[in-house]
């Protein structure tokens, strides 16, 4: 089974790095400790009804200790019961607590790279020699500013006029800088980003406080977290669920009464307590934070937590052929003679017209006659004349003198070259460049004074590993879609060699536009990576759109997500960790439902000791003493929450191999794992608290 | 336990299954409206109540109607029990009910509960039995599947508003399913030996020349609908088991493949209506399972006897068969108190009351499970998706997508609604039966000392809130206190419920469907089957734990070691 959960990693390290924010780092842990009591405040937690519950429930039994202290009663019962409620709400609060201390050790760090520097406010449009100092907050959109070689850039704009180049590692984690220049792609720059050569003119685009370093920066602290639209059901759920228990346990005091038994109000306040689900209550904003945060660790932003969960939800990923699943260079791959012409002097003359070509299929021509035929190149020949591609002739070469004579060498497209030959192809030719074409390839036509040598096939090397990734997203139930400007015939065999299940050929910006609208209506939801400001309109349309840090302004601005390594291929993980939030969700629900059952079995027989002995048929468990099992219970119920916080934080490994695999190994581990656990767990606590004689 | 029981429950069961599945394909025609062998006659009724069967309704103005018809059925059922003294086919010259009595039988009668605090053959005349009771039966059916046939449309495609019409759906049901149904079964009770008469009572002098009122009516095909829409209102008092109800085995098999034939098929029908037979197909399972599971849990706690009496020397191979009549066998007692329960009728053949404490224990808890098991008609299968959505929720997720079940996403509103639906069976079981075992005025009605007494109450409103309508025995229902609390227990059960379900019903047929693909949560086959099984239990059945182990639980436990009260 391929493991594609192994890349994200090398992007969480890079973040870890950085940020320092590794899961259990102790300063993180005693900053949650401290934060943990002050999220006790019941107004803070009103919003988390099961642990609400669980709160108002602790004061009462607390206050019922202290009655019975106060009247001389024995309290000691009681007091355990009520600390180990409380331990379940701080539990709670903390879990929480370390999942946002996680993001705000990051936020920190941003913060401290937040661009403090005034700025060089241009007054008369774009006349660069005047201008007037301004403190960056006070820029507006639409102001002009001057960024200077060692000048922090003072907030988000597009680069006006000027070409530079930029240290981003304040956003990236990358040191390694950046071209920005006016036009085309590269135009966005970032407040807080450093330029280390060269000038450029920015105009602002964003309005104060509202940078893309001060969106992130509350996107990774959590200020603007909402919860997300499942995670609103969940919760609704699980509200559902505490006040279908407190009905039963409130109504338990009607139905002992047909004995003459009045069962005390702590151990129906620990019943309660271990009946709602407290272990999904207390972790699944906790979950929801570490899904984002994992997100960020991975160099990715996302706008808001519904964008991750529709990660999860994703059917369709369209993916650009060039650059995301093949190298992005076309290379040369074979030397295809004509008739009657031999290999060598075929390659020969490929690398004499190739010298002076410094574009990256030139290059790869020269590589492949060395490593193929041992042709070492050799410096321009003296004398020899470079003949330049031009839109025109579409051919490109030298001629060198030879003797008296003046030899031309041409490569160029096949039909500009046999136009200029004024020759008719052999046939054996035309079937080889068909070859070439039909199996996704590029020809190059080469001809040495006028004669026809024959073909260099320029092919497109489909990246390492693609096909097997794109193996595992069809066991996820996503379809991969490949979007290329190449014809037809080129996209269909580089599809079939990456193992895509679609393609669009010579794509347009409407034709991603319409295929994302046409999967849309068809009930699938489509996630896209793009960078361009023409990819704007289908990284809006898309549900997931994944917009690149090197991209436009635009392009920023239209998608819910932006990597700020600007790697398409990261789309896969995105995805992935869409799933995984999801999938733990689920997982800790299942098991916190399904513990109930071995609660019962300790409890209920406990309770009603006094009316009924022979239920202690039920203690299956055989716990020693009434008090010792539902003490226990509690304290199972209790240290449980703790111990899935790794979990919670981590995250339920993911595998792509099916929907019904996955439900079949998730359902065993915590579905039926969930109801046996608890027997186990609250076993092992009975007999420690015998051990040291507490109950 | 013995093979041939088994052999008879199975034998049983494999033909109500293997009626429901043609008859699930039938249904389905009659919720498209494609039948039309009774044309005339449909036209003539909405031509007749103005109604154009055309025109669409919402989720809102579907639920409204159907508010409204049985608010109407309501009113007339009432007035005709209070004022049967003064009406026709009277012959037995019966008073008009009491208003308690009048308000608890109208209740049950109108949620298909059919509770009946009242012995029919010395409180009703035959013209409440016929005009007011048979038409309830099959109104309050027809209204089950008419609802279900409209959560059943919101599965089956994306981006409407509206689910059918509701008028139009109540008579098609009745006509093309309901009546030729009873027809058929009422005409094979006649042959049986049920009674059809609406001759007068007849006195019958006995061997030791003591009078005897022999009590007659139009019985046969009241009984064939009690059995075919749930509805599980005797003609006679003590129901099922008496002689001229159920008559012999025969019979007796008859009607429980009468009270399943209609929820099963439901779940086939499902499978029609959505395109995907095999998630019909699932549900079926799930339902059969249960009733397999109970069945035999109920014969062998049965057939295990009372260990009082086995320990007083009383032959062990009979089993426990007090309340029981021979003349049906333990293993067709067994099977049919699972279905009366499980599905939502309340027909009894024996008296749960003198069941041994577990075997007693299962059908309660069939009917606390949220009688989807396979439910009431139309009820049965409504509950049976509430549950499905709840189990693709929780466990959906860990496929890692956001649930959805047959394309359509379960979302906050979906759930939010579920669980109130959900919510209504805990609270107004444990609620009202926990009030009514520490009242004074309620407690007086319950004869037996002990768990037992505590039993009969949780009985009673479970089986009123469920909608069942069976009786544990035992109590004195007819007191203003239980006629008026059961009866809202009754209402509760049934509109409190689906009021929720058809706002999921509404907001689901908007949602657009989605594709499904191998990365979807598959609903189908035995890992969805058993999954469901496990969230009815949990969610369904917890959280009366606590209550069962006061009540049935502690007798069994007490009863092993020896003590009674």
């Amino acid at each position: 089974m391929l493991d594609i959960t192994q890349t994200p990693r090398q992007g969480t390290a890079r973040r870890d790095r950085r940020a320092g924010a590794a899961l259990g780092e102790p300063a993180i842990l005693r900053r949650a400790a401290l934060a943990a009591w002050a999220k006790l405040d019941p107004r803070q937690l009103v919003r988390n009804p099961v642990i609400f519950v669980t709160e108002v429930v602790a004061m009462l039994v607390t206050l019922l200790a202290a009655r019975a202290a106060w009247l001389g009663e024995a309290w000691g019962f009681q007091a355990g019961i009520a600390a180990w409620l409380w331990l379940t709400v701080l539990f709670a609060t903390f879990a929480e607590a370390v999942a946002e201390g996680r993001g705000r050790a990051q936020a920190d760090s941003l913060r401290r790279t937040r661009s403090e520097a005034t700025a060089k406010l241009l007054l008369r449009g774009d006349d660069r020699t005047l201008w007037q100092p301004r403190n960056a907050t006070e820029l507006r959109p639409g102001d002009l500013v001057l960024v200077e070689a060692g000048d922090l850039i003072p907030s988000d704009g597009e680069v006006a006029q000027g070409i530079a180049s930029v240290n981003e590692a304040a956003i990236t984690g990358e040191s390694a800088p950046v071209i920005r220049e006016s036009g085309g792609d590269r135009s966005a720059v970032t407040g807080g980003t450093l330029v280390v050569s060269d000038w450029i003119v920015v105009r602002i685009t964003a309005a104060p406080g509202a940078t893309f370093l001060d969106r992130m920066i509350a996107l990774v602290e959590g200020a603007s977290r909402q919860k997300t639209p499942n995670e609103i059901a969940l919760d609704i759920l699980l509200a559902g669920m505490t006040i279908i228990f407190l009905i039963a346990v409130a109504t338990l005091v009607g139905f002992a009464s047909w004995n003459g038994e009045a069962p005390a109000i702590p151990v129906l306040a620990a019943l309660l307590v271990t009946l709602i689900p407290t272990t999904i209550g207390g972790l699944l904003s906790a979950i929801g934070i570490a899904g984002m945060d994992r997100l960020v660790r991975f160099n990715v932003l996302a706008t808001s937590g519904r964008a991750v969960e529709a990660a999860g939800d994703v059917d369709v990923l369209l993916l650009d052929k060039t650059g995301t699943i093949t190298l992005g260079n076309r290379q040369a791959a074979a030397f295809l003679p004509a008739p009657g012409v031999a290999e060598r002097e075929l390659a020969e003359a490929a690398v004499l017209a190739s010298l002076a070509d410094e574009t990256p299929e030139g290059r790869s021509i020269l590589a492949f006659a060395r490593d193929s035929y041992g042709i070492t190149p050799r410096a321009l020949p003296a004398g020899a004349k470079v003949v330049p591609f031009t839109a025109q002739t579409r051919l490109s070469g030298l001629d060198l003198p030879q003797g008296t004579q003046l030899c031309s060498f041409r490569k160029g497209a096949v039909d500009a070259l046999l136009k200029g030959a004024g020759a008719e192809a052999p046939a054996g030719f035309r079937d080889a460049v068909d070859h070439i074409a039909r199996s996704g390839g590029t020809p190059l036509a080469v001809a040495k004074d006028g004669r026809l040598l024959g073909a260099i096939e320029l092919k497109d090397i489909v990246k390492t590993g693609m096909r097997a990734r794109f193996d595992a997203l069809r066991r996820m139930g996503i379809r991969t879609v490949m979007v290329t400007g190449d014809n037809r015939l080129t996209a269909a065999a580089i599809a079939a060699e990456a193992g895509v299940d679609d393609f669009i050929a010579e794509a347009t910006p409407e034709d991603k536009l319409s295929y994302i609208r046409r999967a849309q209506a068809e009930g699938r939801l489509v996630a896209m990576a793009g960078d361009g400001t023409n990819d704007a309109p289908a990284l809006a349309q898309a549900d997931v759109g994944l917009a690149m840090q090197t991209g436009t302004q635009a392009a920023r601005e239209a998608g819910n997500m932006v990597d700020l390594d600007s790697d398409p291929t990261k789309l896969i993980e995105v995805v992935e960790i869409g799933k995984q939030l999801l999938i733990t969700r689920g997982a800790l629900t299942t098991f916190s439902i399904a513990n109930d059952v071995a609660k019962y079995f300790a409890i209920l027989p406990a309770i009603f000791v006094a009316s009924y002995p022979e239920l202690q048929a039920l203690n299956v468990m055989r716990l020693a003493s009434p008090e010792s099992a539902i003490l226990s219970a509690v304290i199972f119920n209790a240290l449980i929450i703790v111990a899935l916080v790794p979990l919670a934080l981590r995250g339920v490994r993911y595998a792509p191999i099916g929907a019904a695999a996955l439900l079949r190994r998730n359902l065993l581990i915590y579905g039926v794992g969930g109801i046996l656990a608890p027997f186990l767990g609250i076993k092992l606590i009975d007999l420690l608290l015998q051990l040291f004689g507490i109950a | 336990m013995t093979w041939n029981g088994w052999a008879q429950i199975a034998l049983v069961l494999a033909l109500a299954v293997a009626m429901a599945i043609p008859l699930g394909r039938y249904t389905a025609a009659v919720a498209h409206g494609r039948l039309g062998f009774l044309a005339p006659v449909e036209t003539l009724i909405y031509r007749a109540a103005g109604i154009d069967p055309k025109r669409g309704m919402g989720w809102r103005s579907y639920t409204l109607a159907m508010l409204a018809a049985n608010a109407a059925g309501f009113a007339l059922l009432y007035a005709l029990l209070r004022l049967q003294g003064g009406l026709p086919l009277n012959p037995q010259g019966f008073d008009g009910l009491s208003p308690w009595l009048a308000f608890n039988t109208t209740a049950s009668f109108i949620s298909n509960t059919n509770w009946q605090a009242y012995s029919g053959e010395a409180a009703l005349s035959y013209l409440s039995q016929m005009a007011g009771l048979a038409v309830q039966n099959f109104l309050s059916a027809a209204t089950g599947i008419a609802l279900a046939f409209a959560v059943c449309r919101a599965f089956a495609s994306g981006g409407v508003s509206q689910l059918g019409n509701f008028w139009a759906d109540l008579v098609r049901i009745c006509l093309y399913l309901l009546l030729p149904l009873s027809l058929v079964f009422g005409l094979a009770f006649v042959a049986l030996g049920v009674p059809q008469t609406l001759s007068p009572y007849v006195e019958a002098r006995t061997l030791e020349g003591a009078t005897q009122l022999i009590p007659l009516g139009p019985a046969a095909f009241q009984i064939a609908i009690k059995h075919l829409g749930t509805n599980g209102g005797g003609f006679f008092g003590v129901n099922s088991l008496h002689p001229f109800e159920g008559p012999d085995a025969i019979a007796t098999a008859l009607q429980i493949i009468a009270q399943q034939v209609i929820p099963f098929s439901l779940a086939i029908t499902f499978g029609h209506l959505v395109g995907d037979r095999r998630q019909g197909r699932a549900l079926l399972a799930v339902m059969l399972g249960y009733v397999v599971v109970a069945t035999g849990l109920i014969y062998a706690a049965e057939a295990g006897g009372n260990p009082l009496h086995l320990a007083l020397g009383i032959d062990p191979t009979q089993g426990n068969m007090e309340g029981k009549d021979l003349r049906f066998g333990l293993p067709l007692v067994a099977l049919f108190s699972a279905t009366t329960t499980g599905a939502s009728c309340g027909a009894v053949n024996a008296m749960f009351d003198s069941f041994t404490p577990l075997g007693g224990l299962i059908p309660l808890f069939l009917i606390q499970l949220g009688e989807v098991l396979p439910g009431g008609v139309g009820s049965g299968l409504y509950g049976m998706l509430v549950f499905a959505l709840l189990a693709v929720f929780v466990a959906g997720l860990m496929v890692g997508r956001t649930p959805e079940y047959l394309g359509k996403k379960v979302q906050a509103r979906e759930i939010k609604l579920a669980m109130l639906a959900v919510l209504v069976l805990p609270a107004t079981i444990l609620g009202f039966a926990s009030l009514s075992v520490a009242l004074p005025a309620a407690i007086a009605s319950i004869p037996a000392q002990g768990p037992h007494g505590l039993t009969e109450m949780l009985y009673a409103f479970s089986s009123a809130a469920g909608n069942n309508g069976s009786a544990f025995g035992g109590l004195a229902a007819d007191t203003p206190w239980l006629d008026t609390t059961l009866g809202i227990a009754m209402l509760l059960g049934r509109f409190a419920y689906v009021v929720p379900v058809m706002g999921i019903a509404g907001a689901l047929a908007l949602k657009p469907k989605l594709a499904a693909s191998t990365g979807t949560f598959p609903t189908h086959g035995p890992l969805f089957a058993g999954l469901l099984a496990g969230v009815i239990l949990i969610l369904g059945g917890l959280q009366f734990m606590p209550a069962l182990a006061l009540g049935p639980l502690a007798e069994h436990f007490v009863l092993a070691a020896g003590r009674s009260f």
